[in-house]
């Protein structure tokens, strides 16, 4: 069957005012803050106590706007006769942020948990030299960094609870098996050891 | 001196209407337009909704230079915008909005004669200001207003002269006070065509292939800056009012309406110009610029030949109930 003619006309019209009707999607934003998404790219944040000066995030920096200074420290034996052991004391740890194009190849390559994203984002200034974020400016944005969002319902278990389970399992068996001898003599005793470890245990 | 009294008072009550409704339409617009895209509009002027914006916009148009390019025409460059705006100030004393001699700027005879000249008048303005500009653009601008004036008048007069065949005078109250509600359906055809053709004529959108913002840089008015610019933005405005008035009066039956007390067809006749208005921006925000050639087609291919229909039809009906 042919369109009326003007039908396509008439259904312009009706988008225009249907639209009219619906709610705006502007947002006001200096007025309102925003309804950002969990793991916005706003602004990194270095939590440096667990930082070992490793410079992996230095490396993978494509535009190289990481800089890291340090020193190497001995720490004195611990026990009379020991050996003496160094590690690596961090001077400085500045990001430019005019130079960095968020892409987050440094937070994903920290083997050590130390820099995080956080959807702090409104930090322009009117100097660009202002931009490059010191240590402890950097350490001051963790403190805005969310908790991470929950798993997904299917998710698989973070590796550090399964192994956290694992042991617990283990240590219960082995406590279960010790128990199971003295158990056996009495015969009006518990069928079995209840579960020491609740299997959801830390995903709560 | 009482004559001279009511004038006065007839006058500055027209130009205060001219001064304020087609601000009023212009806020409007800004606010249908931006809901009608999902957008909120202006937030800040005023306050409120900012309700000020077109006053924040008229103080901005007011400081800036004027500016006449050196090669221009400069007196008729100057002349323009007040030949574009002043006809609507006119046309608005001739619009009766309620029944009597009070409700009417000025009761003229002739009214649809005088209305429908003045209004051609108008465009005038802006082939001045395309001539004189000196500029590629202003004259490409010019002359699509020279040719989509030439295809639209024809069918808005047409269109008019079927409503005056109705009535049987071409006094605007007089057509007025001979309306009847079956009219409506009656002129339905004459009202569509005047309506599209004034929009045509107002280089609304979708008509707006001479100021084309996209390709020709607002046309004529490409050399204007400040105050000037700003008054053929009010010219553009105070037409959709004489438009829109224009066509409550000829074909929607002005101040008679289904309800309401005899003191109070002025709201009828606003209500009803107000509903056209919203209807023009509806369109402007809905349509797609026509191109060129598709805006003659559609004037003497579709237009013309209905407002003719019209005309036969009027024509036969009236001999048909004497």
């Amino acid at each position: 069957m042919a369109p009326i003619p003007g039908s396509g006309l008439a259904k312009g019209l009706a988008v225009t005012l249907r639209t009219m009707t619906k709610k705006t999607v502007t947002e006001q934003y200096p007025d309102v803050q925003p309804d950002l998404p969990p793991r916005t790219r706003g602004v990194i944040g270095l939590f440096e106590e667990n930082c070992t000066v490793c410079m992996l995030c230095a490396r993978e920096c494509p535009d190289w706007c990481i800089y890291i200074d340090s020193h190497k420290e001995t720490i004195p034996a611990a026990t009379p006769g020991g050996r003496e052991r160094s590690r690596n004391v961090l001077d400085r740890f500045a990001i430019d942020f005019s130079l960095c194009m968020y892409c987050g190849i440094c937070i994903e390559v920290c083997p050590f948990d130390a820099l995080f994203w956080s959807p702090e984002f409104e930090y322009a200034e009117t100097d660009i030299r202002d931009l490059t974020h010191e240590r402890d400016k950097l350490r001051e944005w963790m403190w805005t960094v969310p908790a991470p969002p929950a798993l997904d319902p299917g998710a698989e278990e973070p590796k550090e609870i399964a192994a956290a389970r694992k042991t617990a399992e283990k240590l219960a068996a082995a406590q279960a098996a010790q128990a199971a001898p003295a158990e056996s003599a009495k015969p009006t005793g518990p069928t079995g050891p209840t579960e020491p470890v609740d299997p959801q245990g830390g995903q709560s | 001196m009482n004559d001279a009294l009511d004038v006065a008072l007839r006058l500055l009550i027209v130009f205060g209407v001219f001064l304020t409704f087609p601000l009023i339409v212009g806020q409007t617009e800004h606010k249908v337009m931006a809901h009608m895209q999902g957008r909120l509009g202006p937030m800040y002027a005023g306050g409120f909704h900012g309700w000020a914006q077109l006053v924040a916009d008229g103080v901005k148009f007011a400081q800036k230079e004027d500016v006449v390019p050196t090669g221009a025409d400069r007196r008729i460059f100057q002349l323009a915008p007040a030949v574009a705006l002043l006809p609507y100030l006119l046309v608005l004393l001739a619009i009766p909005i309620g029944p009597g001699e009070g409700a009417v700027g000025e009761v003229i005879d002739a009214g649809i004669f005088f209305v429908l000249a003045v209004m051609g008048v108008g465009v005038l303005g802006s082939l001045m200001a395309g001539w004189a500009s000196a500029n590629k653009f202003s004259l490409l601008g010019g002359l699509r207003t020279a040719a989509q004036l030439l295809a639209y008048e024809l069918p808005m007069l047409l269109a008019a002269a079927s409503v005056a065949m109705a009535a049987g005078t071409v006094s605007l109250p007089g057509i007025l006070d001979a309306f009847e509600w079956w009219w409506l359906p009656w002129q339905i055809v004459g009202a569509i065509v005047f309506f599209v053709a004034g929009l045509a004529e107002l280089q609304r959108p979708p008509f707006d292939m001479p100021v084309a913002d996209s390709e020709i840089i607002f046309g004529a008015y490409t050399e204007y800056t400040g105050l000037r610019f700003a008054l053929f933005l009010l010219a553009e405005y105070a037409g959709i009012i004489v438009l829109c008035g224009l066509t409550t009066v000829l074909f929607l039956g002005g101040w008679h309406g289904p309800w309401g007390a005899d003191g109070l067809g002025w709201v009828w006749t606003l209500l009803k110009t107000a509903v056209l208005a919203f209807l023009v921006i509806w369109l402007r925000v809905t349509y797609p610029r026509l191109r060129e050639d598709q805006l003659q087609k559609l004037s003497w291919t579709l237009l013309v030949p209905l407002s003719l229909a019209q005309i036969a039809l009027t024509g036969i009906v009236k001999v048909v109930i004497q």
